[in-house]
Order: structure tokens, then sequence, then C-alpha cells
């Protein structure tokens, strides 16, 4: 594999996993976020900050970025539990330009020329950079996304995630406390989008505040509703659909957030749920072709 | 059981709630009878913990709950199947009673869930439906069974006739009749007060948000008010 192809594989790898890390909080808890870059950024300068100021390894760096974005997760999140809905969606819009200027503006976070000089991962005297083995570590950190993402639909956590999305008032009926399923929510979103932001800050080896601007969030959300928003496989596609193909397609690249603006309208307006979302025309289509079996063992039978 | 004393709720300038004061027993059932607007909604989330009351106290078992979030009443024993059935429809039937249980034990959950597919039949046979591909009297149905999935000591119940056809209004009420019998405390928000007189021991008339009359359904079927107002002449 060339270093071109190789580096394309790490960006989708770390995008997938901030694609599956917001769907927990839009598709599972129906919290819907545009600010979700702020966590990928303050993964990456936590990350940043430990290796080049304190000198710690790649290690602590990782491990201190998915544990600090947690934390600041639970407080960010604490809009969630006064506004609903399209509110939400500014205060999460506001998070983003707050974050994103308080690394601009605060010298300890290098200021607008960020942080420089990261170190690669090392093991046992064995370095990542670059190669084969970044990539690796980078799909094995996706695929820990997608257990966790997993894991959650399986429990009681994911279930009482889903009544917080349906109907809140419903939700704390049943006993719900959906104040702190909001927060579980978005602590859980944060950490795992804050140790792709580790990832990727040492993949590039420096950080700039400009990569964690709003347009970031709007490209992940992007990824999340045009592949399929709340299910596993919608958000892995759409980040491997939307990362990918600008890469390939070079007249692409410079009008990308134009596509990803078009993409979000044209779904809005004829597929919702995504393209692999659930009941969606290439979902049914798909299972239709290769299962050759009618869905009505999976789908519940209509009612007369 | 409960206890509403002096109950005061103001929405903005709106007084929704003038000195309300009502209780329910140990295993009765009473009925809060009322046309739209009267203000049966309010009382409902009062108790729930949705409506912050201005005046007035909510005992339950002798505990003030005033302070408590909703959750936490559930806890103390309270559930509601809410006006409109309010289920989890992108979930099964079967998801929406195991979270009607969220904070029960496998044992109770294991224990209730035999008990409302006892008590309703056409929730077993499609438990592994959406819920929102039942139909309205299902709909009711499996929103009763869902707060009774938290084997509840005090059953609230917020216009459960609404929207349904008269065949399955009876049906639904036979239920409550059931659940009165079984020994569960019942508040019962209706503006059918001919079926809910049928079933509950004793019922207050809410109107403009003051409780207007008390009394037991033969009382008030008595009533001349009740009679013009809530049953037809």
């Amino acid at each position: 594999m060339s270093g071109y192809i190789i580096s394309i594989a790490v960006f989708v790898g770390i995008w997938v996993s901030l694609a599956l890390s917001l769907n927990i909080l839009v598709g599972y808890a129906g919290q819907v976020s545009l600010g979700h870059a702020a966590f990928f950024g303050i993964g990456a300068y936590t990350s940043a900050v430990l290796t080049v100021r304190y000198e710690q390894s790649f290690w602590v760096g990782i491990l201190a970025a998915i544990l600090v974005t947690g934390i600041v997760g639970a407080f960010l999140g604490l809009p969630s539990l006064r506004v609903r809905h399209d509110f939400l969606v500014l205060a999460t819009m506001g998070i983003n330009f707050v974050v994103v200027a308080i690394f601009k503006y605060v010298d300890f976070f290098g200021g607008a020329m960020g942080l420089v000089n990261l170190p690669a991962p090392a093991l046992l005297g064995l370095s990542f950079r670059g190669g084969p083995a970044y990539l690796t570590l980078v799909w094995i950190y996706a695929g820990l996304t997608l257990l966790v993402s997993w894991y959650l639909s399986q429990t009681w956590a994911g279930l009482a995630l889903n009544t917080v999305r349906i109907d809140e008032e419903a939700a704390e009926a049943v006993g719900v406390s959906v104040p702190r399923f909001k927060i579980y929510a978005f602590v859980i979103s944060a950490a795992l989008a804050g140790g792709a932001g580790s990832l990727y800050a040492h993949f590039i080896g420096s950080v700039f505040p400009d990569t964690f601007a709003f347009v970031e969030s709007i490209a992940i959300l992007s990824m999340v509703i045009v592949g399929g928003v709340g299910t596993l496989r919608g958000p892995i596609f759409g980040a491997v659909l939307l990362k990918s193909a600008p890469e390939f397609l070079r007249f692409a690249q410079d009008y990308r957030f134009t596509l990803y603006g078009a993409l979000l309208v044209l779904m809005m307006l004829f597929q919702p749920m995504g393209l692999l979302g659930k009941e969606s025309w290439l979902w049914n289509l798909a299972r239709r072709r290769f299962r050759r079996a009618p869905s009505s063992a999976l789908a519940p039978e209509e009612v007369s | 059981m409960l206890i509403i004393n002096e109950l005061d709720v103001y929405y903005n300038h709106i007084h929704a709630l003038h000195q309300v004061s009502l209780n329910v027993g140990e295993s009765e059932a009473v009925a809060v009878l009322g046309a739209n607007g009267a203000g049966k909604s309010t009382l409902i989330k009062s108790v729930m913990g949705w409506v912050k009351p201005q005046g007035g106290s909510i005992v339950l078992d002798g505990e003030e709950i005033h302070a408590l979030p909703p959750w936490e009443r559930v806890q103390r024993g309270i559930a509601l199947a809410p006006e409109g059935a309010r289920l989890f429809g992108d979930l099964s039937v079967e998801a929406n009673l195991r979270l009607g249980g969220y904070l029960q034990s496998e044992e109770i959950l294991r224990a209730q869930r035999e008990t409302v597919f006892e008590l309703f039949p056409v929730l077993a046979e499609r438990r592994n439906q959406l819920a929102k591909t039942l139909s309205g009297g299902e709909q009711q149905m499996l929103s009763i069974a869902r707060a009774l999935m938290s084997r509840p000591r005090l059953l609230l119940i917020d216009e459960v006739s609404m929207g349904l056809m008269p065949i399955l209004v009876k049906r639904v009420f036979n239920v409550i009749d059931r659940l009165r019998r079984q020994g569960v405390s019942i508040l019962l928000v209706e503006q059918n007060a001919y079926e809910s007189l049928k079933v509950v021991d004793r019922a207050y008339v809410l109107e403009n948000g003051r409780i207007v009359l008390e009394g037991t359904p033969a009382e008030l079927r008595e009533d001349p008010r009740v009679r013009a107002a809530y049953l037809g002449g």
C-alpha cells in the first residue's frame, strides 16, 4: 500500500470513530449536536499538551484525552437538560465556537500557530510513525467504538437512551432519570471522540484550532445522517463514503463542505433515515437482493 | 395512600387549580371527572412532578413528594398510563413492557409480565410487534400494561377512553374494574363519567380548576348537575 492510500485509510478510520461516537448522542439519545468537532479538538489538544509540554508518551496522551474529553462532555452536556431540539443544536454550535476560540487565543494551547512536533506512538522501542502500524492502531480504535456502540444497544442503558429520544415525558413516567441518561450519552460520545482526536493529532504530528471548527461538526453530522442515524452500519458507511470520496474525486476536494451541505438537504428531503438507515430504499433493496427471503422474519407483521 | 391538600397551580397568570384537595385510600379507586380544560391533566402532571404547584401539598404514604422528580415518584410506587398512551412506538411491545418495569428486579418483571399477559392476552400475541403498529385500543391496553409492570401501589390513568370506540371503552373499563378488585389503588381522570362511575368507589367533579362535588357513584348519579353536565340528562 502506498503512503497516500494508507493515510486516507487512517483518516477514514478516525472519522468512522467520530461518526459512531456522535451516533450515540444523536441516534441513541436523540440529542442533536452540531458541536462534535469540539470534543474531537479537546481530545487532540489534551494529547498534544501532555506529550509536547509535559513530555508524556502517546499512550498517556490518548488515555488522558479519552478521560478529559469525557469529563468535559459531562459539563458541555448540561445545556441539554434545559433546552431541547433546535435550541440544543444552537447551544452545541456555540460551544464549538467557544472551544475553538480558547485554542486560538490562549497561549498555553499554542494560539493560532497550534502545537507541533507531537511524538508518534512507540511500543517496546518500535515507532508507529506512519505506515501500516498506525493504520492498525486507528482501526483497532474504530473497532472499539463499534463495540461500545453495539454493547450499549444491547443493555438497559441503551433501551433507556432510546426512551429519552422517543418521548422524554414517557421515559420519566416509567422511571428513567432523563437528565442522568442525557449526561451519560454526552460523556460516552465525547470520550470516544476525544480518543479519535488524539489519534488524529499524533498522526498529523501537530494540532491547529481551525481543524476543529464548526464546519467539521457539520461534516461529522452529515456522515451520521447520510449513512443512517441510529444504526451501526449507517455512520460507518457514511464516514467511509464522505471521507474517501473527496480524496478520489479530486475536483470535489475544494467543494467538500458544499457537497456535505447539499447531501444533508437531499437526505432530509428524500431519505431522512439515511442511505442505509431503517427502512431506507437502498437497505431494503440490499436485503431483498442478498437474503432472497421476505423481510417479515425481522420486520413486525402488519396489523389489519 | 395519596393525599392532595389545597393544591394551587398557576400557568403564568392563569389559575389552573384552585385549592384542590382530594385523597385516594388504600385499594380504593377514585375518579376525577371534568370537561376539557377543567384542570384534570394539570392535576395528573402535579402528581407526577411535571408541574410545580405554587401552594398546597402532595403526600404519598405519609411522605411529602412535592420536591421529588418524576422518576423518584415512580420509584415510590406511582405509575401512569398517560393521555394518548405515549408508547415507545419504535420499540416492540415486549420492550415497552420491560421499560415499564425499568426500576424493578427481574423477578418482579417476570411476575408482572405474566399478570399483564393474562389481563391482556392480545399483547402476548403481539409482543414482537412494534408498539406503533397496534390499534388504538391495543395501544391503550399496552399503556396500562406498561404502567402495571412496575407493580405500582398507585396507578394514575389519564383519559383512557379518549378516541376509543365505545366497545373498546367498555373493555378498558372492565380491566380497570378487575384491577380495582385486585386491590390496586387507582386515580382515574376521565371525561367519560358514565363508565367511570361504574368502576370507582368515589368520585370528584372538577370544574374550572375547583373541586365542586364529591361523593360515591350512587350519590353523584342522583345529583342534578352531574346528570345535566356529564350523564346526558
